[in-house]
This record gives C-alpha cells, sequence and structure tokens, in this order.
C-alpha cells in the first residue's frame, strides 16, 4: 500500500540528511506502528506518506514514495486526500470548522460528494467514533480525547485507504487513549485501513501493532519487523519488554495479558523480597541552612512586602511546605476545584492525577497564586500565593507550564540564563551552572526553538530552578519525551527531591508516578477521590497501575527498576 | 403524548416552536436580515425612548434563542463595547464643544486659547444640558446599532453565514472563518504568556511585557497557521476540476467586463451627465460579474453539507427585521418629529404610539425561532 523507495529526505540549513536510503514496503490493512528515540526523523517519514514532506515543509525528497500507486511527487497533498487522512500531533491546529458535524463533513465537501453519501458517512462516523452526543457541539468546547476522536473522524469520513497518526494519545489520559486506540482497532479491523502511527508512549499502542518499523538513530536505516522482534533489539521500549528482557521470557510479551501468563516464575523468586517503600527524604534540610525560618510572622511578612522592591540580596526560601485547605475555585459557573485538601512536606513528591479537565492544572495555578481560591485557602512556606508579589514567589515555588517554551523568551540560551539570573536576583552564572548540570554539551548561542523537547524542558526546568525555589510544580512534563529522556528527568527530579526540594507533577504518566512520587492523589471533577502512598493508591486501580504492578500483582512492585534491584538482590 | 388531546391543543402544537437542531436551524443569514432591519430602523431615530426599546427588543430575542457556543457569548462584549461609545461620545461633547446651541449650562471648562487658524476648534469651556443631550442621543444611536449587530453575531454562527457564499468565494470565505478562529487563540496565547511571565517573576503589565509577549504571541499564531494550512491542504482544500479553456476564458472576459460595467456604470451615475446611460450599464455589469461569479464556480469540485435551508420560519424572522425597518422608514416620513425629539429648546420625548408598537414586531423570532437547549443543560445524547 505505501512504498518508500531510496528515500532520503534533508531540509534547507541542515548538514546531514533527516532521513536516508529509506526502503519499506508497508502491506494493506495492517497497523504498523513507528517507533524509535526523538529526533530520527518519524514525523518526516509520517509527512512524506501523505505529501506534506516536501510539498508543504519545502526541502528535497531523493527517491519514490507511492501510495496506492499514486508517486507523491506528482500528486499534491490535496490530490492524495481522498487516500490519506493525516492527523498531526495537535488536534486543534486540525480544525477548520468550529462544529463536530462541520469538521467530518469539510474533508468530503473538498472532495466533492454527493450530500446524500455525505450525510450517510458523517452519521456512520458518528456512530463509529461515538460522537453522535456532540454532534452540535462547538469543538473548542471538547475535551482532549473527544478532540482527537473528532479529527480521527474528519479524515475518515472520505473513507481513505491509510490513515497516518502522529502521536495521537500522548496528550490524553489512560482512558482516553485507549478510547482512541480502540478506535484505529476497529478501522483495521472491520474496513481494512492501513494505519501507520508514531507514538512515543509504547506501554499503549505496542500491543495492538501488526508490524513495527524503528528507526534506531537518525539517517539510519529502517528495520520493520514482528513487533515481539523489534522489541527485543529497540533501544525505545515499554516497561512490559523491559521486564520480559530481564527475566529471559521468549518470545518477548507485549501485553500485559500475555506477561502474566509467563509471570509465574518471577513471581515466585520475588516473593521472598520486598519491594522498597519510597519513604521521603524529609530528613534532608536544603542546603544552605535556614537564617531565621520561625520568625517570619506577621511583622516579618510586613516587612518583607515593604522590601520585595529593593530585594537584591540573593535570600533562598527554605520552608518547602505547601498547605492546600479546603480549597474551591470557581471559574464562572463552573467549579473547577471542591473542599480540595493538600499538604506537601520537604523531599517529598507527589503526583497528581485524573482525567483531563479533572483540575490538576488549576491545582497547580492555585499554588504558584495565579488562580485566586474562591473559598478556602493555600499557604506556600507562609505565604499566600495570590497575593505575593511575582518576584518573591518565584523564590517560593517554580512551576514548569504544559509548553515549556513559554518560559522562555530570550534568542540564545546564554541569554535566556542571564535573563533568568536577573529575574531571580540570583549571582550570574548560576542559571548557567544549571543549565550544565541538567543539559550538558548545548552551546551558549543556541536557539531555544531549535532545543529537541526534552532539553526545553531541561532549559526551562534550569531558568525556574534559579530561584532556587523550595517547591517545585511540573506540569505535564513528559508529553512528547522518549524513554531516554524520560529517564534524565526522572534522574534529575530524584536528585532535587533528595536536596529537600517538594515536587508536584500532574501527569498522565503512569509509569513515570509510578517510578518517581510517593504519594499520588487522584482529582475527579475538581474534588480530590484519592490520596496516599504511590503503592497503595496505584496497584489497585485499572486505570492508573503502571505494567509493572499489573503484571506481577498481587505482589506490589511498580517498576522495572525495583525488580531488576530485588533480582540482584536475592542472586 | 399519548394523551388524547382536544381539538385547539392539537392545532396549535405544530405551531410551536420546535427544539433547535441541525437540520431546522435557521439560515445565518435570516438572523443577520432581521438585526440589520432592528439597526436600520435604529438608524432612523434618535429617540432614546425608540432606542432603548429596540436594545430591549434585540436583548430579549438574544436572551430567548441564544445557544451555549462561544460565539454566542460576544452579546456582553458588544453591549460594553455600546456603553463605551456613548462614553467617548460624551467626553468629545464635553472637551471639544459642539456646534449645538444652548442655554443650559452645566458648568464651564477653563477654555484652552488657540491661535487664529484654528477658529472652528474650540477645547474646553462652556458645557450646555443641550449639548450633552444631544451627544448622548447621538451615542445611543451608535451604541444600538452595535448592539443589534452583536445580537446577530450571536445569534448565528458567522461561520455558516460565509458558507452561504456562491462557489467561487468559498475558498475565501474559508480563509476568513480560519482567521476568524485565530483571534480567540492568540488571546488565549496572550494569557497563557502573560501567567508564563508571572512564573518568572516579572511583572505582567507595561511596555516591555506587551513587546516580550508580542513576539512569541506572533510566532505561535505564525506556527498555527502553517500547521492550519498544512492540514487544509492534506484534506483537499483547493482540489479544482478540469475546465474548458473556452469556459475558463469565458468566465474571465464576464467578470472582468462586469465589474468593469459596475465601475463605469457607478460613475455615470454619480456624475451629472450622464444618468442616462449609468443605471443600465451597472445592472448589465452586475449580471454580467454574477454569471462570471457562477460560471467561475464550474471549477470548484465541492459539494455542500447539509445547506441551511430557507423555511417559513426563516423568512418570518428576517420579515420581522425588515418590517421594523420599514415601519421606521415610513414613520419618518410621516412624523419625523417624533423620532427626533428636538434638543433646542429642550423637551421630554415621548414615546410616539406606532413607530413603538412597529418595533415590538422584531420579538417575531422569540416566538417562531426554534428552540435551543437550555444553557448549562447536561447533553442527555451524550451518554449514549
Amino acid at each position: 500500500m505505501i512504498r518508500f523507495e531510496h528515500v532520503s529526505v534533508q531540509y534547507e540549513g541542515t548538514e546531514r540528511p533527516t532521513l536516508c536510503g529509506v526502503d519499506l514496503t508497508i502491506p494493506e490493512g495492517e497497523l504498523v506502528l513507528l517507533v524509535g528515540p526523538s529526533g530520527v526523523g518519524k514525523s518526516t517519514l509520517l509527512g512524506a506518506v501523505s505529501g506534506l514532506v516536501p510539498h508543504f515543509t519545502g526541502g528535497t525528497l531523493s527517491g519514490r514514495v507511492t501510495v496506492d500507486g499514486r508517486d507523491t511527487r506528482t500528486h499534491k497533498p490535496r490530490e492524495l486526500a481522498d487516500l490519506v487522512g493525516t492527523v498531526g500531533q495537535d488536534p486543534l491546529s486540525h480544525f477548520v470548522t468550529d462544529t463536530v458535524e462541520d469538521e467530518l463533513a469539510y474533508g468530503m465537501e473538498s472532495l466533492g460528494l454527493a450530500p446524500d453519501v455525505m450525510r450517510r458517512r458523517v452519521e456512520e462516523t458518528l456512530d463509529l467514533l461515538g460522537l453522535a452526543g456532540l454532534r452540535d457541539r462547538p469543538i473548542a468546547t471538547l475535551s482532549g480525547g473527544q478532540q482527537q476522536r473528532v479529527a480521527i473522524g474528519s479524515v475518515l469520513t472520505p473513507h481513505p485507504k491509510v490513515l497516518v497518526l502522529d502521536e495521537p494519545t500522548s496528550a490524553l489520559d489512560p482512558a482516553a487513549a485507549e478510547e482512541v486506540l480502540a478506535v484505529l482497532q476497529r478501522l483495521v479491523h472491520d474496513l481494512g485501513t492501513t494505519v501507520l502511527m508514531a507514538e512515543h508512549r509504547l506501554e499503549r499502542v505496542v500491543q495492538y501493532a501488526d508490524q513495527v518499523v524503528l528507526l534506531p538513530s537518525p539517517g539510519a536505516a529502517p528495520v520493520m519487523g514482528a513487533p515481539a522482534d523489534i522489541m527485543a533489539v529497540s533501544p525505545v521500549h515499554p516497561p512490559v519488554v523491559a521486564l520480559g528482557r530481564l527475566a529471559g521470557w521468549e518470545p518477548l510479551p507485549l501485553s500485559v495479558r500475555d506477561a502474566r501468563r509467563r509471570a509465574a516464575g518471577l513471581r515466585e523468586r520475588l516473593a521472598q523480597a520486598h519491594p522498597p517503600s519510597p519513604a521521603p527524604a524529609c530528613a534532608t534540610v536544603l542546603a544552605p541552612l535556614p537564617t531565621a525560618p520561625a520568625r517570619r510572622g506577621a511583622l516579618a511578612r510586613l516587612l518583607g512586602r515593604g522590601a520585595q522592591t529593593t530585594t537584591a540580596a540573593f535570600e533562598p526560601v527554605t520552608d518547602a511546605t505547601a498547605r492546600v485547605e479546603r480549597l474551591g475555585v470557581r471559574r464562572g459557573r463552573v467549579e473547577a476545584l471542591r473542599r480540595v485538601t493538600l499538604t506537601v512536606a520537604a523531599g517529598e513528591t507527589v503526583a497528581l492525577m485524573g482525567r483531563n479537565g479533572a483540575g490538576k492544572s488549576t491545582l497547580l495555578a492555585a499554588l504558584v497564586g495565579m488562580v485566586e481560591p474562591t473559598t478556602g485557602s493555600v499557604l506556600v512556606g507562609d505565604r499566600t500565593p495570590h497575593r505575593t508579589q511575582p518576584r518573591e514567589m518565584v523564590r517560593r515555588v517554580g512551576l514548569v507550564p504544559q509548553e515549556p517554551r513559554d518560559l522562555l523568551y530570550a534568542d540564545t540560551v546564554a541569554t535566556e540564563c542571564a535573563a533568568a539570573d536577573a529575574d531571580a536576583g540570583a549571582a550570574a552564572g548560576s542559571c548557567r551552572a544549571l543549565v550544565c548540570e541538567l543539559l550538558p554539551g548545548v552551546p551558549d548561542d543556541t536557539h531555544p526553538r531549535d532545543l529537541s523537547e526534552g532539553q526545553r524542558l531541561a532549559l526551562a526546568l534550569a531558568v525556574v530552578l534559579t530561584a532556587r525555589p523550595p517547591l517545585l510544580l511540573l506540569d505535564e512534563p513528559t508529553r512528547g519525551l522518549d524513554y531516554a529522556a524520560k529517564a534524565r528527568l526522572v534522574g534529575v527530579l530524584r536528585g532535587l527531591a533528595a536536596d529537600g526540594h517538594a515536587i508536584v507533577l500532574a501527569t498522565h504518566d503512569v509509569e513515570l508516578a509510578a517510578e518517581l512520587a510517593h504519594r499520588v492523589v487522584i482529582l475527579a471533577d475538581g474534588e480530590t477521590v484519592a490520596d496516599g502512598e504511590t503503592r497503595q493508591v496505584v496497584v489497585s486501580s485499572p486505570a492508573f497501575a503502571p505494567q509493572t504492578a499489573k503484571i506481577l500483582a498481587p505482589q506490589e512492585w511498580l517498576t522495572v527498576t525495583q525488580v531488576r534491584g530485588a533480582l540482584g538482590a536475592t542472586s | 403524548m399519548t394523551a388524547p388531546t382536544t381539538g385547539p391543543v392539537r392545532l396549535r402544537r405544530p405551531l410551536r416552536a420546535p427544539g433547535a437542531t441541525r437540520s431546522n436551524a435557521l439560515p445565518a443569514g435570516a438572523w443577520w436580515l432581521w438585526a440589520l432591519g432592528l439597526a436600520t430602523a435604529a438608524s432612523r431615530t434618535t429617540n432614546p425612548l425608540l432606542l432603548g426599546l429596540l436594545v430591549g427588543v434585540a436583548g430579549y430575542v438574544v436572551a430567548a434563542r441564544r445557544t451555549d457556543a462561544p460565539w454566542a457569548r460576544s452579546y456582553g462584549a458588544f453591549i460594553r463595547i455600546g456603553l463605551f461609545v456613548v462614553g467617548v461620545r460624551l467626553v468629545f461633547a464635553v472637551f471639544l464643544g459642539s456646534p449645538i446651541p444652548g442655554t443650559h449650562t452645566v458648568f464651564t471648562l477653563p477654555e484652552v486659547p488657540l491661535p487664529d487658524w484654528a477658529k472652528g476648534v474650540r477645547i474646553g469651556g462652556r458645557v450646555t444640558a443641550e449639548q450633552l443631550v444631544f451627544a448622548l442621543y447621538d451615542g445611543a444611536k451608535l451604541a444600538t446599532l452595535l448592539i443589534c449587530v452583536g445580537a446577530a453575531n450571536s445569534l448565528a454562527n458567522p461561520a455558516r453565514l460565509l458558507k452561504s457564499l456562491p462557489g467561487a468565494l468559498y475558498e475565501a470565505g474559508v480563509a476568513v472563518v480560519v482567521a476568524m478562529t485565530f483571534a480567540p487563540n492568540m488571546v488565549a496565547d496572550v494569557v497563557r504568556l502573560r501567567t508564563a511571565r508571572r512564573l518568572r517573576g516579572r511583572p505582567t503589565g507595561g511596555i516591555k511585557a506587551v513587546l516580550q509577549i508580542g513576539l512569541p504571541v506572533l510566532e505561535g499564531a505564525l506556527e498555527r497557521s502553517v500547521a492550519v494550512a498544512a492540514s487544509m491542504d492534506a484534506r483537499g482544500y483547493g482540489r479544482t476540476a478540469e475546465v474548458p479553456p473556452a469556459v475558463r476564458h469565458t468566465t474571465n472576459v464576464l467578470t472582468l467586463g462586469g465589474l468593469l460595467g459596475v465601475c463605469a456604470g457607478t460613475y455615470g451615475l454619480l456624475a451629472a451627465q450622464g444618468a442616462v446611460y449609468g443605471l443600465p450599464l451597472l445592472i448589465a455589469g452586475l449580471v454580467a460579474a454574477m454569471a462570471g461569479l457562477r460560471l467561475g464556480g464550474a471549477r470548484s469540485v465541492r459539494t455542500r453539507y447539509r445547506p441551511d435551508r430557507w423555511g417559513v420560519r426563516a423568512w418570518l424572522v428576517a420579515g420581522s427585521g425588515v418590517a421594523v425597518a420599514v415601519a421606521m422608514i415610513w414613520a419618518g416620513g410621516v412624523d419625523g418629529e417624533a423620532l427626533r425629539p428636538g434638543v433646542v429648546p429642550l423637551v421630554a420625548p415621548v414615546l410616539p404610539l406606532w413607530p413603538a408598537a412597529a418595533v415590538l414586531i422584531g420579538l417575531l423570532p422569540a416566538v417562531v425561532a426554534p428552540v435551543p437547549p437550555p444553557v448549562g443543560a447536561p447533553n442527555s445524547k451524550e451518554s449514549q
């Protein structure tokens, strides 16, 4: 169905080609998963199928890409529109119209299908994707999972033979991701659509793939094969594969179900050992030592506020604790948060989980003072965040937003660091030192835009950490990160927690929460529905349990690292 | 439903407005005609009572028939803009004076002495009640016009209006729709970047902040437009059908010739001597241009998905607006005094009975238009 013959793609201004010598044949009716570390050209390969590379992105493509016999060199994307449906990473930038039904019809209108055919297909697609109840809704009011389904539906209505998806589940909570994958599964089984998809979160998708294409490193030729064979050699793999490799299971299991069938032996070997208890390193005190935290009374606060315009001296704040008491936040008629109580102590890492729109980001915003509580109170290191000046607040709490790029204004890393030092009132060079630590080998004159997703996150983290806030908040930090970048992030955050930083993460990534968090708080509809030690909250939940926990239940192992440690100790 | 119904009830049921769905949705054009009718009526009077009545009529219909969609929330913004216009008009009247003579001095501002060559201009000086009332009436008229437009904006999806363009202009229409969705996105970007500034401990106000936020916002908008363009292209935007050269040339000749005809005709109408050939030339030009557009539509392969249908209810809605406009124009001819209450001498405006009754015709859409689902109600079908 899709053929790549000696395809190389090189963008202008780059030294080496992004794709080099790709030879691939993707047969009809298969669900093919494209995997590989960040920056190996996955998106470029996907774009070449729909003709957007090179017709839209520029660059030179040598070789030949044919889709169902049509050569993308001679056919522009619009002439492939009846054959290839493309959904990019951000569904919002995909939409042309403003209501669900119009969006589903848009592609067919462009192709000039007869009105009765269009009507019939829209109704079919609404049912296929479970969108019937949303048909008249403005797209802007839908949740992330619903938007992703509408985006997929909008390219399905012209009945394309090929569907190309770039990270369809990355921004979604686990339940919404399963919703989307179930739809893809159904398309492949019922309609014989060929699906080519790239995804970082392999734990969600690898079990559904018929074949896997691995791009091992930039410029390397792709390897295609059965998922189990490829996963055995792939540098990126989900925890279930890591566990399988560790235990030496043959053939490699790809789904939790397969793994459980083989896990009896491993469970027996692990029966003696106990999973390590993730006690927070509370005893550690932030260096340097507190100057006079006990005397921070009303008078000191008053003086502090009066003097803040002239504070030039850099005095790190050490009181990390955040206390949220019966917090309520209303936006218009919507109660974003209701009676939420949460305490975070120094050295503790808390993961906030819950579906899209559950109030995670609002809670983080309340902690940095961007949102004023309607009821209840928020205290961060003895301050009420929304009444404190931003300059004061950055030294108490730092937030890395969902889009780290928002934090970066300057056009080189060096000026960014200088600005961060000035903002925080820190000694010159402190931000650059942090960058060197978190992100070694990035030259001073790099534009933040040219960094990869993971590098940008590290830079934003360094900028936030320059003010040495004892409380660190991260909103959805692993979106768009590959496993290597995620592992680096985990290392950095562990180090910060050990230094006495309190960390709160809002995340959909159950594996990250299992790896990092001491406590998990689950929010639903703005209320806390669970708050407890990670193991207790996560193991029993079907949606929030990491793969390792599912495989080794009823034993309470959360991560492959824990299992590896235990096996190393017993043998 | 199953209970036996008596005669009159059974008769009345089909007359009651149904719940709004896609299939019985009123065409956007009907709402715009209604609103423009009210606006025309407003432009014909300065009587604050009549203007207030018009605003009330528009507001009542909006309250009764608007949906929960994002564009429906713009009504409040239009009212605020209207009030702002009144305020600005008053401020100008106070500081710059107005040519309205008056005897009731309210207060006197120190007058700025201006050189001789600026004789017509006055800054400061005497402020009379007549001036203020005149400015108030004038501002109220403008505000009412704006509020009527706002009513149409919140009752009809602006994108749907552009959809009714002829085929040859459709692509331009889509471009406008996409451009319109950019404004809210940019506002969201600005909010996000402002909060990000706070996260870095910088003040969120001031010129420096605007400059520093401005560049990333524009960058974001540019990136988003490229992404949307790619998506539109990949979904077949701009696919064209093969058209025989003869048709293509005819299209060009008709469109160009028609536009030239319109220009020449308009010139003829406006020039003193050309009135004889002006009108026929204008009409011929219009017809040719229309034919050109229609032929040009053949190049586009697009079809329309569930286009709006003009049913009885749509005609009633549009007709009620037109009726208000016609009645007001007619009233202006018969009883101009009542529509334009005098300010010199100051008199209390009275509510002219017949024009006021005519304005109430504008309430018809609140009865005949399909009823949207109640705002904020859970979507009952969603759970399926």
